[in-house]
This record gives C-alpha cells, sequence and structure tokens, in this order.
C-alpha cells in the first residue's frame, strides 16, 4: 500500500525482471562515468578551467598593450549594431597569447588566428559576467570578472565566427557580439 | 476541545473521515494544505502570463515585448515559477503526507501560519520589487550583477518560511511515532516526502549561506562576494531546490499511481533506497552549471559529475521502472493480461489524474532525464551551456515532469480536501493532454534552436546576424507551444478556481468518479506479489528507454568531437 503504512516485513532484494533493469541502469551508469576520464585523455575538446586570479584593471592593461602590440586591421561590423561598429582587428603570434575582454555590451578585440595553429585565449570581463559562444561552431565557455579563464584552443576550420555572449549582462546583452576571423 | 495527542483516532481530535477513502483527515493540515495550494495555483497563473509573454516575444516573428520589460518578465517567470509555486505547493504535499497516511494530527497550527506568513511576505515582496523594475537580474541574480536588497530579503523570507513549514513536516513525523499514530513503517508516499524534506533543509541552508552576504552586500554594509564562490554556492539551491521537486514528483507518482490503478511499490526496499540516493548524492548535481567555468579544474568537474552524480541517476531510473511496473502488476492482477501491451491500452487514459501522472512519467524520463544527464555531462556541456538546449531540458523536467503530476494531484486534492467536485469534467480530461504537448513542443523548440546556438535568456537573435531561417522556425514552434501550454494552464486554473465556487458540495459521500479500471472476472488481488517476472511491458519499455539515452548521448559525443580542440 503506498498510502498506508507497511506493518508486515517489507524488505526483499530486487529480483526477475527488476533485477535485470538495475543491472543494466548500473552499467548505464558506469558506462557514462568512464566516458569522461576517458575524453579527458583521449579525446580533443575538454574544458579544464585553467583560470588565474586577475583585477579587472590589469586584464584591462594587458589587453590593450596586446592589441597595441599585434593589430592588422580594423574590423567594420556590416550587421547594423550601435554597441559594435568598428573592433580592431589582432592577431596573435601562432602558439602565443590571445586576450580577449568582454564588457558592456562587446567582444574586444576581433582576432585573427590561422587554421591548425594553436593559441592561449585568456577571456575575463570588467564588469559582470559574461557568456562566450562561438557562432555557429556552438562552443561555450563562462566568464567571470576577477578570473582569467585560458582556454587552449586550435581553430581546424576557416571563415568569420560570431562570438555570442550567453550570460545576461544587462539590457544590451543580446546585442554584445565579437568576432574571430580563421584563415 | 483537542487533545494533546497527536493520533487522529483519539476521542476530541480536530478530524472528519474522508467519505471516499475512508482515511482520516486533520481538520488543521486541511486548512494548510488549502491555503498553500491555491497561493501556489495563483502564482502558476502569474507565472504562467509571464511565460505566455516570453514565447511570444522568443518567437522571432512576434517579437512582443521591449528588450527592458522581456528580461523583466523572465526574472519574474522563473522566480514565480521555479521557486514560488513550486514551493507552495510542496508545502501543501509535505502538509498531507505527514498527517493523513500516518492518522495523525499536525503539530502545530501556529507554525503553519508562521511559515505560510512568512513565505507568503517574502513572495509578495520579491514579486514587487521586480515589477517596479529594481531587479532585472534573472532568478540566477549572479554577481556584480545586483538588484535591490529587497529582492534577496523577499527570498530569504521565502526560504525561511518554507524551513519552518518543512520543520512543522519533521515535528509532525514525530509526535505521530510518539503517540503511536500508526504502527510499522511509514509508506512510501509519507517517505517520498521525507526525502524531499530532508533536501529541501540542505537546499534552504545553501540559499542562506549565499542570499544573506548578497543582501548585506546589497545594503552596503558588506564587501562583494566573489562572483565564482557565489555561482557554487548558489547553484547549491538551484539545482538541488529542483531536486526537492524530483523527490516530491516521484512520491506524488506513486500516490497517484495507487489511487487510480491501485498500484504499489513493487520492492519497498528498492523504491525507499532509490529516495535515499537522492538525498545523499544529488547535492553534486550543483556542479552540472559549473562545468565550463573557469576556477574550478576538470578533475573537480568529472567527480561531481559522475561518481556519485550518477547514483542520483540511478535513483531515477529505478523509479521509471518500479512506477510503470507497480501499475502493470495492478492491472495484470485485475485480470488486463492480453500480450505484452494489453494492461497498457486498458489504462484509464481519460482520467486526468492519471493522464498527467503518465504523460509526467514520459516527459520527465524519455525527455527531461536524458537531456539532462547528457547536458551534465562535463565535455558535452561546452556544446550546451548557456544555449537555449539548457531551458529546453529543465521545462521537461519541472514544467512537463512536475508541474504535470502535480496538476494530476490537484484533480484528487480539490475534490478530497475542498470537498467539491470539479465543474466541467469533460474539460479537465483534455486538459493534461494539452499542457502535455505545449510543454514538449516549448522543450523541442527550445533544444533544437540550442542545437544550433541560440543562447537562452536573450530577448533578440537577429542583432547577431548569424542564425538562420531553421533556427528562427524552432523559436516558432517554441512560440505555438507556448500559447499550448498556456492554454492548458490557463483552463487549469479557471477549473480549479471555478470548482472552488461553484463546484457541487461534497459531504459524507465519495467524490464523482474520473475512472478507474474495473477488476474483470478471474481478477485475482495480490496474486503476482511474488512472480518477479509479469512486468513484461515495463522491462521492454524501460530498454526502448535505455536504446534513446544511448543513442542520444553518443550522438551528442559525435556532434563534441567535431568543434575545435580546446582544453
Amino acid at each position: 500500500m503506498s498510502l498506508r503504512p507497511l506493518t508486515a516485513p517489507w524488505f526483499h532484494g530486487p529480483a526477475g525482471h527488476e533485477k535485470i533493469w538495475l543491472g543494466c541502469a548500473i552499467l548505464w551508469c558506469f558506462v557514462m562515468s568512464l566516458m569522461m576520464p576517458y575524453w579527458h585523455f583521449r579525446g580533443k575538446q575538454n574544458s579544464t578551467g585553467e583560470a588565474y586570479r586577475v583585477v579587472p584593471g590589469d586584464y584591462y592593461a594587458r589587453t590593450e598593450k596586446f592589441v597595441a602590440a599585434n593589430r592588422v586591421g580594423t574590423f567594420k561590423n556590416p550587421v547594423p549594431n550601435p554597441l559594435t561598429t568598428e573592433l580592431p582587428i589582432v592577431e596573435p603570434p601562432a602558439g602565443g597569447d590571445a586576450y580577449l575582454m568582454g564588457r558592456m555590451w562587446q567582444w574586444y578585440p576581433a582576432l585573427r588566428l590561422r587554421k591548425g595553429e594553436t593559441y592561449r585565449l585568456h577571456l575575463s570581463s570588467l564588469d559582470l559576467q559574461h557568456g562566450f559562444s562561438l557562432q555557429p561552431l556552438n562552443m561555450n565557455f563562462q566568464v567571470v570578472p576577477g578570473y582569467d579563464h585560458v582556454l587552449t584552443i586550435t581553430p581546424t576550420s576557416t571563415g568569420e565566427f560570431t562570438i555570442v555572449c550567453n550570460e545576461f549582462c544587462g539590457a544590451g546583452h543580446h546585442a554584445m557580439t565579437g568576432k574571430i576571423f580563421v584563415e | 476541545m483537542s487533545t494533546s495527542s497527536h493520533n487522529l483516532a483519539e476521542p476530541g481530535a480536530r478530524a472528519r473521515v474522508c467519505g471516499t477513502t475512508g482515511l482520516g483527515v486533520c481538520l488543521d493540515a486541511q486548512r494548510f494544505i488549502k491555503l498553500n495550494a491555491v497561493a501556489g495555483i495563483v502564482f502558476l497563473l502569474l507565472g504562467g502570463i509571464a511565460a505566455l509573454l516570453l514565447a511570444l516575444t522568443r518567437w522571432q516573428a512576434v517579437h512582443l515585448l521591449p528588450a527592458d520589460w522581456f528580461y523583466r518578465v523572465l526574472t519574474f517567470h522563473g522566480i514565480n515559477m521555479l521557486i514560488l509555486w513550486i514551493l507552495f505547493f510542496e508545502v501543501a504535499i509535505l502538509t498531507f503526507a505527514c498527517t493523513t497516511p500516518l492518522n495523525a494530527r499536525l503539530f502545530s497550527r501556529k507554525v503553519a501560519w508562521t511559515a505560510f506568513g512568512l513565505m507568503l511576505t517574502g513572495a509578495v515582496m520579491v514579486d514587487y520589487i521586480i515589477l517596479v523594475g529594481q531587479a532585472d537580474v534573472m532568478m540566477t541574480s549572479y554577481l556584480p550583477l545586483l538588484a535591490h536588497p529587497l529582492f534577496y530579503l523577499g527570498i530569504i523570507l521565502v526560504a525561511v518560511g518554507t524551513l519552518t513549514g518543512v520543520f512543522n513536516f519533521f515535528a509532525t513525523l514525530y509526535v505521530a511515532k510518539r503517540d503511536r499514530a500508526y504502527e510499522g513503517s511509514m509508506p512510501i508516499v509519507t517517505f517520498g516526502a521525507l526525502a524531499a524534506a530532508i533536501i529541501a533543509v540542505v537546499t534552504l541552508l545553501h540559499g542562506a549561506l549565499v542570499m544573506i552576504p548578497t543582501f548585506t552586500y546589497a545594503m552596503g554594509w558588506t564587501p562583494q562576494p566573489d562572483p565564482g564562490w557565489y555561482r557554487l554556492i548558489w547553484w547549491g539551491l538551484g539545482h538541488q531546490s529542483q531536486q526537492v521537486n524530483v523527490c516530491a514528483m516521484v512520491a506524488v507518482w506513486y500516490l497517484l499511481t495507487h489511487v487510480v490503478v491501485g498500484a504499489r511499490p513493487i520492492n519497498e526496499a528498492v523504491c525507499r533506497t532509490a529516495f535515499a540516493l537522492y538525498v545523499l548524492f544529488i547535492n553534486l548535481a550543483s556542479a552540472h552549471h559549473l562545468l565550463v567555468d573557469p576556477g574550478v579544474g576538470a578533475t573537480w568537474k568529472i567527480w561531481n559529475t559522475s561518481y556519485a552524480m550518477y547514483l542520483a541517476v540511478l535513483a531515477s531510473m529505478v523509479h521509471g521502472f518500479t512506477v510503470p511496473a507497480g501499475v502493470e502488476i495492478a492491472m495484470r492482477e485485475k485480470g488486463y493480461t492480453s500480450g505484452i501491451f494489453g494492461w497498457v491500452t486498458a489504462l484509464p487514459w481519460r482520467n486526468p489524474a492519471f493522464a498527467a501522472t503518465a504523460l509526467s512519467v514520459v516527459i520527465f524520463g524519455f525527455l527531461g532525464g536524458i537531456t539532462g544527464v547528457t547536458l551534465g555531462t562535463q565535455q558535452i556541456n561546452i556544446i550546451a551551456h548557456n544555449t537555449l538546449r539548457i531551458p529546453g531540458h529543465f521545462h521537461v523536467t519541472v514544467v512537463g515532469g512536475t508541474t504535470l503530476a502535480f496538476m494530476g494531484l490537484a484533480y484528487y486534492v480539490v475534490p478530497l480536501i475542498f470537498q467539491r467536485d470539479f465543474i466541467l469534467r469533460g474539460v479537465a480530461r483534455v486538459q493534461p493532454w494539452l499542457f502535455g504537448i505545449g510543454i514538449t513542443l516549448v522543450s523541442f523548440g527550445m533544444s533544437f534552436a540550442g542545437s544550433m546556438g541560440v543562447s537562452r535568456r536573450s530577448w533578440d537573435i537577429d542583432a547577431q546576424g548569424v542564425y538562420g531561417p531553421a533556427a528562427h522556425l524552432w523559436l516558432g514552434v517554441l512560440g505555438l507551444g507556448g500559447i499550448l501550454a498556456f492554454t492548458g494552464l490557463l483552463i487549469f486554473v479557471l477549473l480549479c478556481v471555478g470548482t472552488l465556487f461553484f463546484g457541487a458540495k461534497i459531504e459524507n459521500r465519495p467524490m464523482a468518479d474520473w475512472g478507474t479500471p474495473p477488476a474483470l472476472a478471474g481478477s485475482q488481488p495480490g496474486s503476482l506479489a511474488h512472480d518477479h517476472y509479469a512486468t513484461k511491458g515495463t522491462i521492454v519499455l524501460t530498454l526502448v528507454f535505455l536504446a534513446c539515452f544511448a543513442v542520444y548521448y553518443f550522438a551528442n559525443w559525435k556532434a563534441l568531437a567535431d568543434v575545435w580542440p580546446v582544453r
């Protein structure tokens, strides 16, 4: 009885179909548990959460220094967007560090990367939390002020990619844009 | 005069005997079940109106609300649905589960009034401050985003009120045992409610831990808490509170399948162990929201996702078997023995409580469970975090699962506790289907748009210039599903409220029957209690479920393998 107290002894081990199902379910949970460490060592897409404490002002200075040293052009936004009409295009050295700064409401600067090269992409925010969402690939990472989040990333496809903000950050959130060009 | 004993059988106890079930009903408990259920349904309606506005805004071709109101209404929707509707209704369920099944009287009226008063005050405070535009911060209110202090204070009051109500539940369990209101072990419905109550305490303590320093920061008294720390602790509140819902929902599954079909748990020990697994391991699901966060490492993420978390998944997979298995056994004992699925077609699909329960089991399991575990896989989260896939998942757990099950419960709570038969019973029979299909469409729209990269919590997708016609089409599906689900919700609220005013009164007679499967000639109650191979239909259904799960799970690994290497 589901609604009345149990007075007879009720402790029985599983049997029959129930035992079969329990076995299948436990086995499946085991497979799912093993997939993650397996992918961590053998797969290529992992979020290791590598991060360092950083004061927003310092991160801003590092980003500006990176832009000044590596600027290669200017991106003029073809989509009408008053928040981002243009951005500097910056090309980090292959294997080097690239800095991307989230702020209300823009991803700064635009990056130019080379296919097949590996970069250490730094992400942080100057104000609120933001969401780094690379489209149309659909790769997503959290950006938190005070944390320098480092992705070791290797572009394997060429073209123009748009960074969308997918963490709510106020009235201009939906129009917060950035660009990555891969050649 | 009431006696000091909390046994309902004592002479003079403020109680009545139910004309339908023959069970004792504590009149104090009845009052607070009514109050909390009515408050819950009011907040459900408010949250539902917000939901319709949101669906009609994300449907890009309609795009109803302006940006500021979209984010305001989204905050309002989350708070009213995920916190207020659910918590009030859960306090009603707890109040029922510790009294009638145990033949006990509620521990204290004063405590119950205090709980209700605190919750209602906090709820009004939060809703007010959101609607005047002082808290456009989403339900999660991630720091450094800051709302008016009343927003946090309101949530703290709701949490303290709920804790007070949960205390009344525990105290009632204690006095019921002390005063020998019942003999033996508590029934599974009460046991499930107990698991929910324990998780609620842990959840609400996380809430206090994170909300109190945020409130004092908002007042300017203390420095800002670290945003990374805030995320970790907030999700100890945010995700665990959803496991309170899961526990309460599963308890309602056991309750309603028992009431409608006469199902009983096929193995009490296994079912109770599964509830215990929720209590022990669900805390770790908080990590699901930090899988692509900075600051917490891969080992932490993998450990907290799998080794213990999957024991909570195991618990849901156990209930996903034992609930339909209990129904199958009951139906076969009633004489519906033809083939593997003969019992399924004979089920009372026109009984709205049963339809709601069955839809809740299927939607929660096949859609909500499979997507939830997959999206919560550490690496797969890279292609899902903060996209519309996430709300696509939880709208089929907490809405298609929990809310639908609670709606099903109302089809018995209103006649049995408010003692009025439903008006417009033909409309009621359609309602769970309308709501279930609507919310399923919402989830499909969200999930597919999210797979195309459309972000959650975004007013507009055209400012980016990256989303094509397919994404717009799926947002249209979301919009249409939202209209259907809202219609189902509105019908539910109107039926409940209309019944409170115009339903035929029930006094000393059974409630009007919604339809239960009659026992056929040759039925043998209890005959299959020891036949462990009688659940042929259920084992086939659960194996089909496992196959769907595996296909979806590995398809997502394949999709992940196609994006850029990253570590």
